[in-house]
């Protein structure tokens, strides 16, 4: 096996920046002696002492707002969820608090936060383990929000969300972190801007749009559609708050049709988002109204078969790309 | 400021500081009901004796303030110059948040003071925060952290006593308890009403607090603040005290008989009893008093003149602070 897990490469950049600023620290649920219930805090207490690598109990919603707490008195706080879903009991303190303060404050009080761990869908846990969370952080002004796919993107978003003096929601998968890349930066100086999405490949008929785990279905998709001779330009998102629009909006100029895909439910989601900045801005340059591949508008079923369909798969993108060239 | 049997120059001032909360206050309803000020109001009017107590145990050097809505007497104890919270109150570019928090919404970086929050018990969770911010800083800071008794029925009150008394933090979390929440009494929201016993399964160590009354006040926080400060932890102060109006400007306060608030008012009033304090001990001069009345009321109408005739908020700050 060749290159990185995911989950290497987000130690890494945490472990990077601790050592690069002292007001970095970690706080979340067995982050610390147990090494990450995913392990991807592995090392960190050993390299950085009990401290800065800290085993909060499980009261999320009282570390959060003590990792809000630190972030305005001077610290740089890493708050990890264990998963997204069990920031629900959280998310007060992330919209209400987090979000808002800068704003209310006039601009006196700064909060370098970021708020990272398990997002999306994982494999047969069932609706209240299995669920998309982009759309409801990627809603909230005051908010910076990251979903990268690629392992060379984590690491370098992951930086530049710690280095921000913003709120970051930094959103991860379960599934996603035993994933190997090439191609990332040995250099601690290195980082990805947050608000960049990236053409990951450039095509001429179809624009698609993803981030995160469907990432790998598009990219899959496009292989396949190769032999039906269809040319995909792929945009990976990257970032979902600020969004860049302009980066979608030049694409579709060039291929003029779009699908858009994610994981999460359709209403009200990142694709809906997307569809109404096209329609505002590049509604002349669309040969075909813009599709979207998305998962189904139910809480996530148990069952294997059920859960299958819940979520997009790969013959739906192909499916709909190919619906445009009927 | 050390407990001890005050002078009657520091008793001059604490009088003076509670009048500043009081007409700053009542300016406030005034102001209020000529549609100056807009929205959620809560006002401290009764309860002063704990915010001008507190300020005299709080070091303006190194210590924080966090607290809820009912803010702006413990802004006014911060040092924070009336002019600014007034403008704030009347949602002018002048405010100390440029007219975008209001009422419940104030902060000073500078003197570390981290609002002015709007959820009930939100601030005990920050403050937990805030006081491991002095600990890893290793600042002697300590954090004060007021709520209210009915903030004492949310489940981050206890996550927070659990973490802070785990990790040692120097922390004084002060229960105002003024025995209403909102419309709620204490006896019909808490199964025990003693609210300073509340720390006790977190080995959090609790005092009840006559908060009507200054001395008490500062004798009890120069207590828990030096045990927060000396590394042993936190503390709870269970502030007795009691507000005169409704919960906000818009509460008519129907939930209790107009008896029971002028009994408060007769009998324990925190203004008067600083007053009478002072009486007993030289016998008072009307004249000094006058001198601190008329000090006070050019203050507050000076805040208020300055909130008036300040601008408001230009189109562009709408689109500020909301990132860096």
């Amino acid at each position: 096996m060749t290159g990185i897990t995911v989950r290497e490469v987000l130690r890494d950049a945490m472990r990077e920046e601790m050592a690069r600023d002292e007001r970095v620290f970690l706080i979340g649920e067995e982050v610390a002696e147990y090494q990450g219930a995913y392990k991807v805090s592995q090392g960190l207490l050993q390299e950085f002492g009990p401290k800065r690598v800290i085993d909060a109990p499980i009261t999320e919603m009282g570390f959060t707002g003590f990792g809000f707490g630190a972030a305005i008195s001077g610290l740089k706080p890493i708050v990890e969820f264990m998963t997204f879903n069990f920031a629900m009991q959280a998310i007060d303190h992330i919209v209400n608090s987090a979000a808002k303060t800068l704003y209310m404050s006039g601009g006196q009080i700064s909060c370098p936060i970021v708020f990272r761990g398990v997002n999306g869908i994982a494999a047969r846990v069932a609706a209240q383990h299995s669920q998309c969370f982009a759309s409801w952080y990627a809603h909230c002004p005051g908010l910076k929000v990251v979903a990268p796919y690629f392992a060379a993107d984590a690491k370098g978003l992951l930086k530049s969300a710690i280095r921000d003096p913003n709120p970051v929601i930094f959103l991860e998968n379960e599934l996603w972190y035993r994933q190997r890349f090439d191609g990332v930066s040995q250099d601690p100086e290195h980082t990805v801007s947050i608000g960049k999405a990236n053409v990951v490949k450039e095509g001429n008929d179809v624009t698609i749009v993803g981030f995160s785990m469907s990432m790998g279905k598009v990219l899959e998709a496009s292989e396949k559609l190769k032999s039906d001779g269809i040319s995909v330009e792929i945009i990976d998102l990257r970032t979902l708050r600020p969004l860049d629009t302009d980066t979608i909006i030049r694409s579709v100029k060039k291929t003029n049709r779009l699908l858009c895909v994610e994981e999460g439910w359709p209403y009200a989601g990142i694709c809906s988002e997307i569809t109404s900045q096209v329609m505002e801005y590049a509604f002349d340059y669309l040969d075909a109204p813009i599709l979207r591949v998305t998962g189904a508008d139910v809480p996530m079923p148990y069952a294997a078969n059920l859960e299958k369909l819940a979520l997009p798969q790969l013959d739906d993108i192909i499916s709909k790309v190919r619906s445009y060239f009927k | 400021m050390k407990a001890q049997s005050y002078s009657v120059q520091d008793l001059f001032k604490f009088y003076g500081n509670m009048l500043l909360i009081r007409r700053f206050e009542e300016k406030c309803a005034q102001l209020y009901r000529k549609g100056v000020i807009g929205g959620f109001c809560h006002l401290y009017i009764g309860q002063e004796a704990v915010a001008a107590g507190m300020r005299e145990v709080t070091s303006p050097d190194n210590d924080s303030i966090i607290t809820t809505y009912r803010d702006h007497a413990h802004m006014l104890m911060c040092g924070i110059d009336p002019k600014v919270i007034m403008a704030e109150l009347a949602g002018k570019i002048t405010g100390c948040s440029k007219g975008k928090g209001g009422s419940m919404h104030m902060f000073s970086r500078q003197r570390r003071f981290y609002g002015g929050h709007g959820i009930v018990g939100a601030s005990s969770s920050i403050g937990t925060g805030v006081a491991f911010s002095h600990q890893y800083k290793k600042d002697d800071g300590v954090c004060f952290c007021y709520f209210g008794d009915g903030a004492t029925n949310q489940g981050q009150v206890y996550e927070s006593f659990n973490m802070a008394s785990m990790w040692k933090l120097p922390i004084v979390y002060i229960i105002e308890n003024n025995f209403y929440a909102m419309g709620t009494s204490v006896n019909r929201s808490h199964a025990n009403i003693d609210l300073y016993r509340r720390g006790e399964p977190f080995n959090v160590p609790g005092k009840a607090v006559d908060g009507m009354k200054i001395q008490e006040v500062i004798a009890a926080g120069c207590e828990a603040a030096s045990h927060a400060r000396s590394g042993k932890g936190p503390v709870i102060l269970e502030m007795r005290t009691y507000r005169y109006l409704g919960h906000s400007m818009s509460d008519p306060a129907t939930y209790r008989t107009k008896e029971e608030v002028e009994q408060v008012k007769s009998t324990r009033d925190p203004i008067e009893h600083v007053k009478n304090t002072i009486a007993k001990k030289q016998g008072l001069k009307e004249s000094e008093i006058k001198d601190i009345e008329s000090k006070v009321s050019n203050i507050v109408e000076g805040a208020a003149d300055f909130a008036l005739n300040s601008p408001t908020p230009q189109e562009k700050v709408l689109y500020e602070d909301v990132l860096i």
